[in-house]
């Protein structure tokens, strides 16, 4: 997911991009920090900002569903692009965040965009506890809220599961070169709490899952866009994969077992095929797809709850939730750019 | 058998190649005008967005004081989405620092030669960036059309540049909040609301909505064209359509290809109309360039692009207007019993068509009077404008019919009695031509009329406002204290202008606090007043400008409230331009109302002969030249704007004009083959080819000049609805009407000339009708 923020940089701020030497998606991390295998987390430590990092987010998907039984998506997303190495406080440009949230309901498609700088206290995060901001958006253990021209969500949390390491042990390896980010997740959360709609307010409730990874290297030079899964089965189990699509495809997933301990997959283990493309208000994307994992027997179509959930946004991209079914049933979100 | 039929179909424009000619010009120059119109119109918008953009965040409701960035991020975590702006002077240049990151006007910021740039960097004009000595390593951006004077960057730079810290000048309030956030309010912060329509796009809307009251017309005049070529058409085409009915096609099929056709060639006529539209448009360009540039600043460039949206647009009009004029002859098909005969004389004076006319001219009427008296709003407006046009256009056949009646009994002689009643049966022929010229001379008188009053009134009107000789402005009130002090002994009398942005009986208002001076009650002309007004607010009571009168309904003798206070409004002044209210009360209420208030900007009163010695001393007393304005160079730059504005409406006149003209030789044409037979005798009587022809131009003339004469009223009370109904609603105030008794005999001149043209071919054509060709109408006669 990293050439997203460089290419937003790009566009938002073209001058940084240069100023930090930047010329290709391929060039190495500079000053910045590098992922290391062997990496020890720390908690609550991590889940703060790594400002010696590139670039960082807190990615946070849930699947709903209202006591009518209409199904529902929530994503509250916190990036975080260094163009210096430091956290300084003030006007400075040294920290650039940026915030994604997005509604979905079965018929429509609501999302918004916000910046700021980290040296303000407009945006940043903790390293006392799990709490990221973005102006009012904020996300901590407890609580996950945000708020566009149309639509704001504000719901309650509920950690109920581990944390979950991807990759080996947390570093997670993103082409055959060996680009990587550290990578952890929190997959067991339960949700509930208010959709508010043009429509007017609905309760909900269901479970949602937090993405956390930072890096310094972007994606290999060829790597163009990839597709990324996060399904939960009503077994438990769940399982995080990703395609990258480049010459060659490289891929990556996570089999978390409903106990919170994990089998990670190297690549071509796990392999998603586009069975159907849907027109969208951006360009045509696949919205059903046939995901397989031979050695976990799965065989599923993950089939989007909206085909038209493209967020229209400075980088814009397709993320939005998805429902399984097959050889095992479950929900889920589905993450696709460069198309 | 669908292709046999169509390709009878379409032989006839092969056998009346000037009807395709008729129809397809009238569409693709109705085409033409309207999109040319619609290109210089969106191409303006487009360009000056980014200035206007740039200039004023006006269109932003406000937070100022003494402010920083915990200011600023206190509101964000609130959820109030504002944005931070810092702004200083240096060597002059205003310079403006906004965060990139929530701006709300970063589309200011051009990313076209964004690569050419290594590290962030300045934005303005050269001018501006070479007197801001920027330290060489900082990037700067040349943005041609940029704010005079004005460099931009973001905050970081500076602030950094001018030493600011976390110093904050205001917050802009973005307009598009999320759900449930808390206002500034309760949070203990003043908001100042947007000045609604400071910004240039709402100014320049005034130049638009002429330009687009223009376009309709011309398209109309299109239309008009486009109807009667269809209508003759099909006249002609009844002995096909009964023969090809007969031989079994049936009615819907037969309407199907018929509309099918039209709109292929309203299709391609349209296209073509688009790019015909493009090449005005490009022509045009630069003197609209040139008019916006310096009527408001406004920046745009000379430059088009054709999107697809024209292309579409342009098209869609093509056929929409196309099948609205068809309507009728399609409906009239479909009631036509099998076996009609063709009655190519008499289509539009059928029984039926008349008394629908006559249902359409009472609805239009009645229909303008209810928008007159009861309708609110633009819309209304621009209806009250069709119904006007359309009711009058409809009119023309009957006001022809009499006055050639009138001619005809008033004739004396056998020749003049056979020439008015020929000129009368050939007018309903001629009728949907001629309803073309009406508009489109209706069309030149209205808007000539509305564009010169325009500029006589804001000429008066800068005269009154301008009157002081020069005006300074002083950055700080230390500053100005200190000119005022200096200026004083050097000048006749020093008028401090000082005022207040606030609401007034909840409008948007600023307050002025005017000296006690002559220069007022000599220069300000009031619209309403009572006796002795400027008397009245020596002694305590207000001015109100048009706008705020208008909008309160709160005219000479109401009293109304302002911080808490109450003032008697003791007149009424027009306010042209100026989108929001304004009240003048004296300098001595005005400092009792805001006694921190001081004045930052003075019109200095001088001998006209001293102007140049008190600049010089102002300059060597440390002001820079953009601190002092002579008003002589303000009043001339406006004057060479409407001489622009001239251009630009006196070139789309000649192509309505053009349009209408082309309309009449089409008629004309087509009539003429008509009129053979009707001509044959009277040349068999004795009558010479050549003074038939010669009367065919005099009628031309006639026809011109009765529609000329019906055309000039209705062009006034065009330009009556534009100036005191359409303006008023659009921009809250009414223009003075002023007659232009020159122009209007220009524009009968231009349409006898446009006329007399039209029937040169049809008349050269007759002159040199072999007599072989006269003696057959008597042997074909049945």
């Amino acid at each position: 997911m990293n050439a997203r923020i460089f290419a937003l940089l790009c566009i938002l701020l073209p001058s940084f991009a240069l100023a930090q030497g930047f010329a290709g998606l391929g060039t190495k991390a500079d000053d910045f920090a590098l992922p290391e295998k062997g990496y020890q987390f720390e908690f609550p430590k991590d889940h703060g900002p790594h400002n010696d990092f590139r670039i960082e987010w807190w990615y946070v998907t849930a699947n709903l569903t209202a006591k009518d039984g209409t199904p529902y998506g929530i994503q509250w997303t916190l990036f975080r692009n260094a163009l210096e190495p430091i956290a300084a406080e003030g006007w400075g440009l040294e920290q650039v965040y940026m915030g994604h949230a997005a509604l979905t309901t079965p018929k429509a498609h609501y999302a918004t965009e916000r910046y700021a700088r980290g040296g303000t206290g407009q945006a940043g995060a903790l390293a006392s506890e799990l709490t990221a901001w973005i102006d009012d958006w904020t996300l901590t253990q407890n609580t996950i809220s945000a708020a566009g021209p149309d639509f704001a969500f504000d719901l309650r949390i509920d950690v109920v599961g581990p944390l979950v390491f991807h990759g080996d042990q947390g570093y997670s390896v993103k082409s055959a070169e060996g680009q990587a980010s550290h990578y952890y997740s929190a997959p067991f959360m339960k949700v509930d709490g208010t959709l508010h709609l043009p429509s007017g307010e609905v309760e909900v409730s269901g479970t949602a899952w937090l993405d956390r990874e930072w890096s310094s290297q972007p994606l290999a030079s060829d790597q163009t866009g990839w597709d990324w899964f996060s399904l939960s089965f009503d077994g438990g189990e769940k399982l995080m994969g990703f395609v990258l699509r480049g010459e060659t495809d490289y891929t990556q997933a996570t089999w978390i077992n409903a106990d919170g301990s994990t089998e990670p997959l190297g690549n071509g283990a796990f392999q998603a095929t586009p069975l159907e493309w849907s027109e969208t208000s951006g360009p045509e994307v696949p919205t059903r797809w046939a995901v397989m994992l031979p050695q976990k027997g799965i065989d599923i179509v993950v089939e989007a709850l909206n085909p038209d959930a493209w967020l229209p946004l400075s980088i814009p991209y397709w993320e939005g939730p998805v429902s399984v079914s097959g050889s095992k049933s479950g929900r889920g979100y589905l993450e696709m750019t460069g198309y | 058998m669908i292709r046999a039929v169509f390709s009878a179909l379409l032989s006839h424009w092969l056998k009346s190649p000037l009807q395709a000619v008729a129809l397809f010009g009238g569409l693709a120059l109705a085409t033409a005008l309207w999109s040319g119109v619609q290109a210089i119109n969106a191409e303006a918008r487009q360009s000056y967005a980014r200035a206007a953009a740039t200039v004023s965040e006006g269109d932003y409701a406000q937070i100022r004081g003494a402010l920083t960035l915990s200011d600023f991020v206190t509101l964000r975590r609130a959820g109030i989405l504002v944005s931070p702006i810092v702004e200083g002077r240096l060597n002059g240049v205003r310079i403006i620092g906004v965060d990139v990151l929530t701006s709300p006007t970063l589309t200011a910021f051009p990313t076209e030669n964004m690569n050419e740039i290594e590290g962030p960097a300045f934005y303005g004009t050269a001018e501006a960036l070479a007197l801001v000595q920027l330290a060489p390593e900082i990037g700067k951006v040349v943005v041609e059309g940029a704010a005079p004077n004005t460099v931009y960057a973001d905050i970081t730079l500076v602030a950094d540049l001018l030493d600011r810290g976390t110093e904050i000048d205001r917050l802009i309030v973005l307009k598009d909040q999320p759900v449930g956030a808390a206002s500034p309010e309760e949070l203990g912060y003043k908001v100042t609301p947007a000045q609604a329509g400071t910004d240039l796009a709402k100014l320049t809307d005034s130049f638009h909505l002429n330009l687009t009251a223009f376009g309709l017309l011309s398209f109309a005049v299109g239309i008009f064209i486009v109807h009667s070529a269809i209508g003759l058409a099909f006249e002609q085409r009844k002995p096909m359509i009964r023969t090809l009915r007969a031989v079994g096609v049936p009615l819907q099929t037969l309407i199907g290809l018929m509309v099918a056709e039209l709109v292929g060639l309203a299709t391609v006529a349209g296209g073509i109309g688009v790019f015909l539209g493009y090449l005005v448009a490009a022509a045009l360009l630069p003197d609209v360039a040139a008019t916006l540039r310096g009527l408001y600043g406004a920046s745009i460039e000379g430059t088009l692009s054709l999107s697809p949206i024209w292309w579409l647009g342009g098209v869609v009009v093509s056929i929409g207007g196309a099948l609205i004029a068809s309507l009728g002859v399609f409906l009239k098909l479909w009631q036509m019993p099998l076996l009609a005969a063709a009655q190519a004389r008499n289509w539009q004076t059928n029984g039926p068509l008349r008394r629908l006319r006559r249902g359409a001219v009472i609805l239009c009427a009645l229909l303008g009077f209810g928008i007159l008296f009861f309708g609110k709003g633009l819309v209304a407006g621009f209806v009250l404008l069709g119904a006007l046009l359309i009711g009058a256009a409809l009119l023309l056949p009957g006001v022809l019919s009499l006055v050639l009646s009138l001619g005809q009994r008033m004739a004396s002689g056998v020749l003049s009695q056979w020439f008015w009643a020929d000129t009368r049966q050939q007018a309903s022929g001629l009728s949907l031509a001629l309803s073309a010229l009406l508009l489109a001379m209706a069309a030149n008188v209205g808007v000539a009329t509305m564009v010169s009053s325009f500029r006589v009134t804001f000429v008066q009107f800068l005269d009154q406002r301008l009157a002081p000789e020069l005006y300074i402005y002083a950055e700080t009130e230390d500053e100005a204290e200190r000119i005022e002090r200096f200026v004083e002994p050097l000048v006749d009398a020093v008028l401090p202008l000082v005022y207040q942005d606030t609401v007034v009986s909840g409008v948007p208002t600023e307050i002025y606090g005017a000296k006690n001076h002559s220069t007022y009650p000599d220069n300000w002309r009031l619209i309403q007043g009572s006796e002795d007004p400027w008397g009245q607010v020596a002694r305590g009571a207000v001015l109100v400008n048009e706008q705020f009168a208008r909008r309160t309904d709160q005219w000479t003798g109401t009293e109304i409230e302002i911080e808490g206070r109450t003032f008697v409004v003791a007149g009424v002044y027009g306010d042209y331009g100026n989108p929001i209210g304004q009240i003048v009360m004296t300098q001595a209420v005005f400092s009792e109302v805001y006694p921190d208030k001081r004045a930052l900007r003075f019109g200095l009163r001088v001998d006209p002969d001293k102007v140049q010695n008190v600049s010089d001393a102002l300059r060597d007393f440390g002001l820079s030249d953009d601190q002092i304005i002579n008003q002589a160079a303000i009043k001339s730059l406006s004057k060479g704007i409407f001489e622009q504005t001239f251009v630009v409406t006196d070139a789309l006149n000649i192509l309505t004009l053009a349009v209408a003209g082309f309309a009449i030789l089409m008629s004309l044409l087509t009539l003429a083959t008509m009129r053979l037979p009707q001509l044959a005798p009277i040349w068999a009587l004795g009558l010479t080819r050549n003074r038939l022809a010669r009367f065919e131009i005099l009628r031309a003339l006639i026809f011109a000049l009765i529609t000329s004469a019906a055309a000039i009223p209705l062009g006034l009370i065009l330009a009556w609805v534009l100036l005191a109904v359409v303006n008023v609603e659009a921009f809250g105030w009414k223009l003075p009407l002023y007659f232009f008794p020159l122009d209007y005999v220009k524009l009968v001149i231009e349409a006898l000339i446009a006329a007399v043209l039209a029937s040169l071919i049809p008349a050269m054509r007759l002159g040199k009708t072999s007599t072989s060709q006269m003696l057959k109408v008597f042997a074909n006669e049945r």
